[in-house]
């Protein structure tokens, strides 16, 4: 093969490659750059790539402002993320060990029950789903944000997918040690799981994180409302006070930047093992 | 001395039994509460008269269905899904697996461009849709697009305001690709590092040309079940679509007539104005078949489920 011509194609590919990330990397600028401007650099018709002056008052004046429950949305979605990525990972965790390792005449006919509601998305299960949960008396409570989110079909199978190639010598020396299935799950199988439950727990993190349509239609008063209903209740009102929007959602993304940059490699390494591509 | 010889035993078939149910009991009763009761619910919730309220008031037979069929918006929102999805499902495929042999070729800085790529995966669709709508693609006054288009003496362009000719979708496409993109990217990375190097090695024996021929009869072929599992996601994730028209479309004044995909539209009928739960019901199991039956019907056509040779 000419060579040349390798490196004609291997120099184009990088520069393919930087412009697309560049690409890429506009709307974070964009994100961050409005957030710091202030609110005539913004909307002035004469755009600007760097904005006149930077106002890191934008920030405090963002908490400060009454009419914007910044700091109790940032807790609500915290505490909503936390809460649903620990029940996720212990609920689908136990579920996907079960379903995998415990010989159970109709554990096949389970699991296909499981999935079945992988095929049925869950946004199509919204209307019903507040019936259910407004019957309940759990509009606008945490609960109602919480718990009908716990139950994910996608942790489970990633779960299964899992166990089924876990070391079987692991467990059988536990067997001989004389623990029974919950000792060997929790003294054996867990300590050596630790990527799988960081992947999943990564995934379920964002997700809870990012979850628009449930904490909208849940979270009705503004004391439930998470970061993302907060943020699109500002963009569809009728007075933006833009710089604060921006900084709003800049502030709104840093927890997951910071998750993201830390494990990402666990969410590859979670994808690759989960069998989602097999 | 019997308790030490259980132990050594492998389990009786009732303990098994037991620890099955103790270990998947409580997912299997969450997902019965909130996932098989709602849809029961919805079924049974769909052939009565529901307006405002959570409870059946009147059995009105299939009429819901009916009226829902009958209804321009709602078929309309599945064209809209129709549209929508013979755009977005090609050229998320496209990007994300032209992105992927890019990375996956590149020796130097591999991570740091894999991560820029899956980065907006950690922006939710409210935060893009925020920066598309206020700052890339703002109407008259200021924003990227009508800059850099104005560098080049074109025209300004409302974009989101405008539905001859619909702007809009170049708005609503390129966020969810820019969200979406790298998620894709990483299913497919994870399939191109399983293909053997020896089926590269035997094609340049063979005197495959690198490039085109490669990619056409061994990456291509090798890439086949990774190819059916995204293509089913990118359908599935477009029926859903909601997050980003809501976002991108809707303002203080309401939400426009036209680009409403089924959701945007069940959330209105449901929970908007109208409160029609029984209606809104309707909708949603009429969209659920209709999901389910493109589902099994593609899964079927690729072949799914059949094990690779």
């Amino acid at each position: 093969m000419d060579d040349a011509l390798v490196r004609v194609g291997r120099a184009l590919r990088a520069v393919l490659l930087i412009a697309l990330a560049l690409l890429f990397l506009i709307p974070f600028y964009l994100l961050v750059r409005n957030g710091l401007a202030s609110e005539d650099d913004i909307t002035s018709p004469d755009w600007t790539f760097f904005p006149s002056t930077l106002h890191w008052s934008n920030l405090s004046e963002l908490f400060a402002d009454p009419a914007v429950p910044m700091a109790r949305a940032l807790l609500n979605s915290t505490l909503i993320a936390v809460a649903t990525t620990l029940g996720t990972l212990l609920l689908a965790s136990l579920a996907g060990y079960g379903l995998a390792r415990i010989p159970y005449r109709h554990a096949d006919r389970v699991f296909y029950a499981i999935l079945g509601t992988m095929m049925v998305p869950a946004a199509v299960t919204f209307v019903p789903s507040f019936v259910l949960v407004s019957s309940l008396g759990w509009v606008s409570t945490l609960r109602g944000l919480i718990v009908p989110t716990l139950f994910s079909a996608f942790a489970c199978f990633v779960f299964r997918q899992y166990f089924l190639g876990f070391p079987r010598e692991l467990e059988d020396a536990a067997r001989v040690d004389g623990l029974g299935y919950w000792r060997t799950y929790w003294r054996v199988v867990v300590p050596n799981s630790r990527p799988v439950f960081a992947a999943v727990g990564t995934i379920v993190f964002i997700g809870a994180w990012n979850s628009f349509l449930w904490p909208l239609v849940i979270g009705q008063d503004r004391d439930a409302w998470t970061v993302q209903v907060a943020l699109a209740t500002f963009t569809t009102s009728q007075v933006i006070r833009l710089h604060e929007l921006f900084v709003a959602a800049a502030v709104s993304i840093v927890p997951l930047l910071v998750v993201f940059l830390f494990l990402q490699r666990w969410i590859v390494a979670g994808v690759e093992r989960s069998g989602i591509d097999d | 001395m019997r308790g030490a010889s259980r132990a050594r035993q492998p389990l009786g078939t009732q303990n098994r039994t037991l620890w099955f149910w103790v270990f998947v009991g409580p997912f299997a009763l969450g997902l019965v509460l909130f996932t098989y009761v709602p849809l029961a619910w919805s079924v049974y919730l769909s052939f009565f008269d529901a307006h405002n309220t959570v409870s059946p008031t009147e059995f009105v037979g299939l009429d819901n269905y009916t009226s829902m069929l009958r209804n321009d918006a709602f078929t309309d929102s599945l064209v809209t899904f129709a549209v929508f999805s013979a755009f977005i499902v090609p050229t998320t495929f496209v990007l994300s697996l032209a992105l992927a042999l890019m990375v996956n070729r590149t020796r130097r800085a591999q991570a740091f461009f894999r991560s820029v790529f899956f980065l907006p995966a950690a922006c939710s669709y409210v935060v893009a849709a925020l920066i598309w709508k206020l700052s890339i693609f703002n109407g008259v006054r200021f924003g990227l697009a009508n800059t850099v288009l104005g560098w080049f003496g074109a025209e300004q362009v409302a974009w989101l305001s405008t539905t001859q000719p619909p702007w809009y979708w170049l708005v609503i496409v390129t966020v969810r690709l820019w969200l979406q993109a790298g998620f894709y990217m990483i299913l497919f990375l994870a399939g191109l590092q399983r293909i053997s190097p020896t089926l590269y090695e035997a094609a340049a024996v063979d005197g495959a040309r690198p490039g085109w021929q490669v990619l056409r009869h061994i990456t291509l072929p090798q890439l086949r079940a990774t190819s059916v599992a995204v293509t089913l996601l990118l359908v599935i994730n477009a029926f859903q679509a909601f997050d980003e028209f809501y976002n991108l479309l809707s303002d203080s004044r309401g939400y426009p007539p036209y680009a409403r995909p089924p959701l945007v539209y069940l959330y209105y009928t449901a929970l908007g104005q109208g409160q029609n739960l029984g209606l809104g019901s309707a909708g949603a199991v009429l969209l659920a078949l209709i999901i389910a039956v493109v589902t099994v019907g593609q899964a079927r056509w690729f072949g799914l489920g059949r094990k690779e040779d």
